[in-house]
């Protein structure tokens, strides 16, 4: 296709996505660098029969004045980064030469919002991807076996915990493990515990969150197996029945190297998704123990007085570091490929 | 795998069999549960004392004389203006499908038909794009659409819905336009149409297995999206998800949580539906980026 022609079929899309997700990157850069302006304060007289009082109040006017002129706030550099809600090098600094032992340095640092974000983001992609594939791998063989007739209602029933929105699907779950929910009631009965709940251990929490990220994320997982489980050659593997493979065997040499391009695939999806998590956090109503990096973002832009531009925009920059970092591997094979292919 | 020679015990079956019914159980019965007790009142649904009372129905016949009850229906879409919600969806899906399948189809057939180096480079670009955790892009928007005056509205909405999607349109529909062979359109090029007309007459009557796919997935993009719904919208245009997340907010309301849990079911159905009759395009286009690779 001529560059011309190409261009023109091109431009729509092209247009759309520079605008509405290359040049909000920018402008989130931008942001990250500004911080919101100080509250204008001013001091107060106040008279009564008993004496008079100096207090300092915000002025509310002044302050609204600085924030129309100059609307993106105040010049702030790496400033926002290094703050207490982000990388909070001085209390890292600070840290390090106050406590004795490295143990109590970590549980210090993880304390810190942005870390105890990082960790649990981590945390919920270690758990959650691995288990994804595993648990997808064994529904999509376990599918495999059965009659052809009623795979169809079968598959249905399989993938739609993947096909609700995030948000559902928690609350759905939610309701039946919270304390007045029948999952959770029957548990605080068998545990005789009326205080057992979720929202009271951090633990809990962070294995109910991992769970459903499990529930929510294996069918797209299956899907994927199943679909490249019907590319699977049948020679190889009626000649190693012949030989007296077992079943394991079977798979572990033979299917197996044949969807590896897929596993690698739905692994890469799959830990995109997971490091966004944050709509979860919401369902479970889990603020308290559980925050990701998505959810301090989405904190930071709801906040009740001023949205904190800045701090959302440089939490931003940093997860788009995280995401750079995780692809990193997948981009310099391809392009190791795509140059010894030319 | 119905191999031949492939003979299973009966021990494996069995254990399969377990396996199955117990995972279906898993992914299902959430749903069941609560489709069920959207017909209860609160206290039954939610009970502090006994949850058997959400089977019996014991609260539900006290106070509304009944097994069952519509109440958190007619309240929820009524009082809770979801039906407001659900029209915002129904416009925000419709706009974001057919524009987004408008700009991917053309990208994507140009993609898939150009040999220069900058279409390899375009589709890794696309691939970064759909990596990024849309709420990083939304913090992005908030600040601009503030100064531009254009937040809060359904139009701003669905423009960047249709952008957020587009990269995974894109690779979809570009595996797809690779499977349709050079040659149709090559030959209508040969007889003297322009690469527009054969788009116009050789491609677009044999795409629509691939668009249904990419359709379907746009629509779940846009009716289930929470991220850029619930903070570029006012309270007013709220869609469906974010007006779900606005009924558990606010606790004074004694109905409010049942006004969600019927919300729930009122949205999560009709995409249950679609689903139901488009499965085999679904799996289709899951697998379609997989398979090859």
């Amino acid at each position: 296709m001529p560059n011309k022609t190409f261009f023109w079929f091109f431009l729509p899309t092209g247009l759309a996505m520079i605008l509405f997700i290359g040049l909000p990157i920018i402008s989130t850069g931008i942001q990250s660098f500004y911080a919101q302006h100080d509250q204008v304060v001013k001091e107060v007289k106040k008279c009564d029969p008993f004496g008079c009082t100096v207090s300092i109040v915000v002025d509310n006017e002044e302050t609204s004045k600085i924030r129309e002129a100059k609307p993106l706030g105040k010049f702030n550099g790496f400033g926002t980064y290094t703050d207490r809600n982000h990388l909070a090098v001085d209390e890292i600094k600070k840290f390090w030469n106050e406590t004795e032992s490295f143990g109590a340095f970590v549980d210090q640092v993880t304390n810190l919002p942005f870390y105890k974000a990082l960790i649990f983001t981590l945390t919920y992609c270690l758990f959650v991807t691995p288990n994804v594939l595993l648990l997808g791998f064994i529904i999509a063989l376990s599918l495999n076996a059965v009659a052809r007739k009623i795979r169809g209602p079968l598959i249905f029933g399989t993938i739609l915990p993947m096909i609700v929105t995030p948000l559902v699907g928690s609350l759905v779950l939610f309701w039946m493990i919270d304390s007045q929910g029948i999952i959770g009631a029957n548990i605080q009965n068998l545990m005789d515990d009326p205080y057992l709940s979720l929202k009271s251990s951090k633990t809990l929490t962070w294995i109910t969150i991992i769970i459903y990220g499990i529930w929510h994320h294996s069918p797209f997982a299956f899907v994927v197996f199943y679909a490249a489980l019907q590319t699977v050659p049948q020679e190889p593997i009626e000649a190693a029945i012949i030989d007296g493979a077992s079943r394991f065997q079977r798979i572990k040499h033979i299917v197996l190297p044949h969807i590896y391009p897929v596993v690698t695939f739905v692994a890469l999806i799959s830990l995109m998704d997971n490091f966004r998590v944050f709509e979860p956090i919401i369902g479970f109503s889990a603020e308290g123990s559980a925050q990701s990096l998505s959810w301090l973002i989405y904190d930071n832009l709801v906040n009740e007085e001023v949205i904190l531009f800045g701090s959302a925009a440089a939490t931003s920059m940093m997860t788009i570091i995280g995401i750079a970092i995780l692809l990193a591997p997948v981009l310099i094979r391809t392009w190791k490929e795509f140059k010894t292919a030319r | 795998m119905d191999y031949g020679l492939d003979t299973k015990s009966t021990r494996l079956k069995t254990f399969n069999t377990i396996f199955i019914i117990s995972w279906l159980l898993i992914a299902c019965f959430p749903f069941i549960w609560t489709f069920w007790g959207s017909f209860k009142v609160r206290a039954d649904f939610f009970s502090r004392s006994d949850w058997w009372y959400a089977i019996s129905a014991f609260n539900t016949l006290i106070e509304t004389g009944g097994k069952f009850t519509t109440n958190a229906y007619t309240q929820a879409w009524t009082e809770g203006e979801f039906w407001k919600a659900s029209k915002n969806t129904i416009i925000v899906t419709v706009f974001v499908v057919s524009i987004s399948l408008f700009l991917g189809t053309l990208g994507a057939y140009a993609l898939s038909r150009s040999t220069e180096k900058y279409a390899f480079w375009i589709l890794m670009a696309a691939l970064i794009f759909r990596a990024m955790p849309h709420i990083t892009l939304v913090s992005g928007y908030l600040f601009p659409f503030f100064e531009l005056q254009i937040w809060g509205i359904l139009p701003t909405t669905i423009v960047v819905l249709v952008a957020i999607n587009q990269p995974f349109t894109l690779w979809l529909l570009y595996s797809f336009f690779k499977t349709v062979p050079k040659e149709l359109d090559e030959s209508a090029l040969i007889d003297g149409c322009s690469y527009f007309q054969a788009f116009r007459h050789i491609i677009m009557p044999v795409m629509w297995p691939g668009v249904i796919t990419a359709g379907l997935f746009s629509l779940m993009l846009a009716y289930n999206d929470f991220t850029v719904t619930a903070l570029l919208l006012n309270q007013e245009n709220h869609t469906m998800v974010p007006k779900i997340q606005s009924y558990l907010g606010t606790n004074q309301h004694e109905g409010n949580l049942m006004w969600a849990v019927s919300a729930v079911v009122s949205a999560t159905a009709p995409l249950f539906m679609l689903i139901m009759f488009f499965q085999r395009q679904v799996i289709s286009g899951l697998t379609a980026g997989a398979v090859k690779g």
